[in-house]
């Protein structure tokens, strides 16, 4: 008992200030991009259509796996800044022109009510690579301490406010998702967790996935590939209204 | 045919008439082999059966190819159980039947008709004897696939773990390549195991196109395979004592991981290692301040994962969790083929930077722990964590100069090669094939899971259902990288 507590004493107190000014992706880092010019280069060099190249340039974070290809063939077009805060309430607001991201709006005044103080979620995996979910993990320990916010993933959809989903949403997952969603009790929410819940991701095209039906309207979109845990959170807390 | 990990060998040359092929893998398995990959090619109408041996002390590689003949061929799953997942890949991707193969079923249901998870299962007969049925969504912020346990009250008679819910397709897509998106599936086909499987990636295209890695790259692609290790053994550790409900260290340790993820987020800009290797070399370098920034990092988390995990190894109630739960015998785990710390835990000496040197392993000494059990599965990575530690600390202190990629250039044509590393679930295996044009005619991606899961199911043999957390969380398996 003695040794956890000196431990205790010598791992010290970890959990950062959230959200505070200071906070940035590290120096390599790819957050919120800006565009400038035509982006013809920037958008031949992308494996995954993101940007619409022309007058006025279109970069879909939606589509985006962050691998700054398109950086590396026009930097004068298309920079990264260290900017985390990239979610949006809209498949559209996705859509950066220039260096403008509408960022993701808060819940209706009745929801936040219901949800402000207290949101579950149950995590749906669907078919992606396991790194959505080990940032979404990461929320939960110290450093983060997602649960000061009075958010936590819970194991039943029946304790849950809502789902998040990571992955594709391969076929063979496509049922147990539908499932999952059935099983939560309305008002409920949906989030969109990575680039492969919104659009796909690396995976965009195969016919071994079908994405998040139509018919589950999501409510929150966390682009990255994936999220940096920061981006996660600033989404959760816009969507709760905690963050403006 | 003998070849080596990372060298490129003409594929006719490995061709063999198909009864001596199954003769040769039977004897070859029969003289100490492993398998590395077995896996049928689409040729024209026909397939191809391809197998690479393995044999860990000698670090040898064999290759060993032959047209299939007829519908069928001769199932090796009843004298090497090692194959049993590899033959019932082969029946689901080419529909050729392994004749005698015990216990034949879908792995992915990707094939027409095919509904995940609905298949025969084990069963076990008796009146008190109930059935457990877990997944695919189950507790946990965890990948997707189903457990069926055999159960008489706690006693698990047999588990049987039916997965394939993640499958996406990736492999299928590598196969087309390379392309724009090859590398970002090698980086995802398990985004916690990045840098282990785009090592592999690049190696055997490196392989294909004759490109020497120069040294820098190759330090630089340790120091990143090194962290990953770091991270996930780290991580796991604190899980393993979250399920047993010791909380100092579980906290702690989740914090530490997340510290090891922000050096290498440091180096590339991703906590995963994306964007850091390509075909030829690595993208990022770095500099002084950046290495006297990793150094002190380094120090810093190692001390606080020497305080934390210590704690492990000091608390009887932990011991009394860890010790005996969830065994596997020396020889299951090589009955089964298994790799990584899950074989490691059991006693067999195989690590991929000791017996297929790459890159900048030299003289590596494997971390061996006899006991089989949980706590052995943890000890193993306790003594990996300072094994790669010090690995680090030592290429950081000692950067070879020179530039960071050479230029990858076009595949050899009707070439083969296979890739081999040591990821931190265990070894990685990829076999590249191109074809005339120089192109990719097909690759083989074999995960560590997809030989480690039945040790999983075996672990729980015997055993108590309560423990089947405990136990998962020893080996940590990867779904996707399994499901591909």
């Amino acid at each position: 008992m003695i040794k956890a507590l000196l431990a205790r004493l010598k791992q010290g107190y970890r959990t950062m200030d959230f959200p505070a000014a200071d906070l940035r992706l590290p120096p390599r880092g790819l957050g919120r991009p800006e565009l400038s010019g035509r982006l013809e280069k920037a958008a031949a060099a992308c494996p995954y259509s993101a940007i619409t190249a022309g007058a006025d340039p279109v970069l879909d974070l939606g589509k985006c796996v962050f691998c700054g290809a398109c950086a590396a063939a026009d930097p004068a077009g298309v920079s990264f800044t260290r900017d985390h805060r990239l979610c949006s309430s809209r498949r559209e607001d996705l859509a950066v022109k220039g260096s403008v991201l509408k960022r993701a709006d808060a819940l209706g005044t009745e929801l936040r009510g219901i949800f402000g103080r207290s949101f579950r979620l149950r995590q749906v995996s669907a078919g992606g690579c396991n790194a959505c979910e080990a940032d979404c993990n990461v929320l939960g320990t110290p450093a983060w301490d997602m649960g000061r916010f009075g958010i936590q993933f819970v194991a039943s959809p029946r304790h849950a406010d809502g789902i998040l989903v990571t992955g594709p949403v391969t076929k063979n997952m496509e049922l147990a998702l539908r499932k999952t969603y059935d099983a939560v009790s309305s008002p409920k929410v949906v989030i969109a967790c990575g680039a492969c819940a919104i659009g796909g991701g690396p995976y965009a095209g195969h016919d071994e996935c079908v994405g998040i039906p139509k018919d589950i309207p999501v409510d929150l979109y966390i682009p990255g590939c994936p999220p940096h845990p920061m981006t996660i959170l600033d989404g959760l807390l816009r969507l709760l209204g905690r963050i403006d | 045919m003998k070849t080596e990990n990372l060298s490129s060998f003409d594929m006719p040359a490995a061709d063999m008439d198909p009864a001596l092929f199954f003769e040769t893998a039977a004897s070859r398995l029969g003289a100490g082999g492993r398998t590395l990959a077995y896996f049928a090619v689409p040729e024209g109408p026909e397939h191809r059966l391809v197998m690479a041996i393995g044999f860990d002390r000698e670090g040898r590689v064999e290759v060993y190819s032959c047209r299939a003949a007829g519908p069928s061929f001769r199932a090796l799953t009843p004298s090497f159980p090692q194959l049993h997942l590899f033959e019932r890949e082969i029946f689901e991707q080419s529909g050729l039947k392994p004749e005698g193969h015990p216990w034949l079923k879908p792995i992915r249901f990707n094939t027409p008709g095919a509904v995940p998870g609905v298949a025969d299962f084990f069963t076990v007969h008796g009146s008190q004897v109930h059935e457990v049925a877990v997944g695919p969504v189950h507790a946990g912020v965890i990948e997707p696939g189903h457990f069926r346990f055999q159960c008489h009250g706690e006693k698990v008679f047999h588990l049987e773990i039916m997965l394939g819910y993640q499958h996406r397709g990736v492999e299928r897509r590598l196969s087309a390549g390379p392309d724009a998106r090859s590398l970002h599936y090698a980086e995802t086909l398990a985004g916690d195991t990045t840098a282990g499987h785009v090592w592999a990636y690049c190696s055997a295209l490196e392989a294909l196109a004759g490109v020497n890695v120069p040294p820098r790259a190759q330090v630089l692609r340790g120091i990143m395979l090194e962290l990953e290790r770091l991270a996930n053994h780290t991580g796991d550790l604190g899980a393993l004592a979250g399920d047993v409900a010791f909380l100092p260290t579980a906290n702690f340790c989740g914090r530490l991981r997340g510290d090891f993820l922000n050096m290498t987020a440091l180096v590339c800009g991703n906590r995963f290692g994306r964007n850091m290797f390509r075909p030829g070399g690595v993208n990022f370098d770095l500099d002084f301040a950046l290495i006297k920034e990793l150094r002190l990092r380094l120090q810093d988390t190692f001390r606080g994962v020497e305080n934390a995990v210590g704690l492990l190894w000091e608390t009887g109630s932990v011991a009394d969790r860890f010790e005996d739960t969830g065994v596997v015998s020396r020889e299951t785990a090589e009955g089964l083929g298994l790799v990584g710390p899950a074989a490691r835990a059991s006693g067999v000496p195989l690590d991929t930077r000791r017996n297929f040197p790459y890159g900048p392993y030299e003289d590596f000494t494997v971390s061996v722990s006899g006991s089989g059990d949980v706590y052995s599965r943890a000890y193993v990575r306790w003594l990996e964590i300072q094994k790669s530690a010090e690995l680090v600390a030592g290429w950081l202190d000692a950067l070879p100069e020179g530039p960071l990629a050479a230029d990858c250039g076009p595949l050899r044509p009707d070439s083969a090669a296979v890739a081999l590393t040591e990821g931190w679930r265990g070894q990685i295996c990829h076999f590249a094939l191109t074809g005339p044009d120089g192109r990719l005619r097909h690759y083989k991606v074999v995960d560590p899971s997809f030989h480690n899961w039945q040790g999983l199911a075996m672990a729980l043999r015997g055993g108590e259902i309560s423990d089947f957390p405990l136990c998962n969380k020893s080996f940590n398996l990867s779904y996707c990288g399994r499901d591909l």
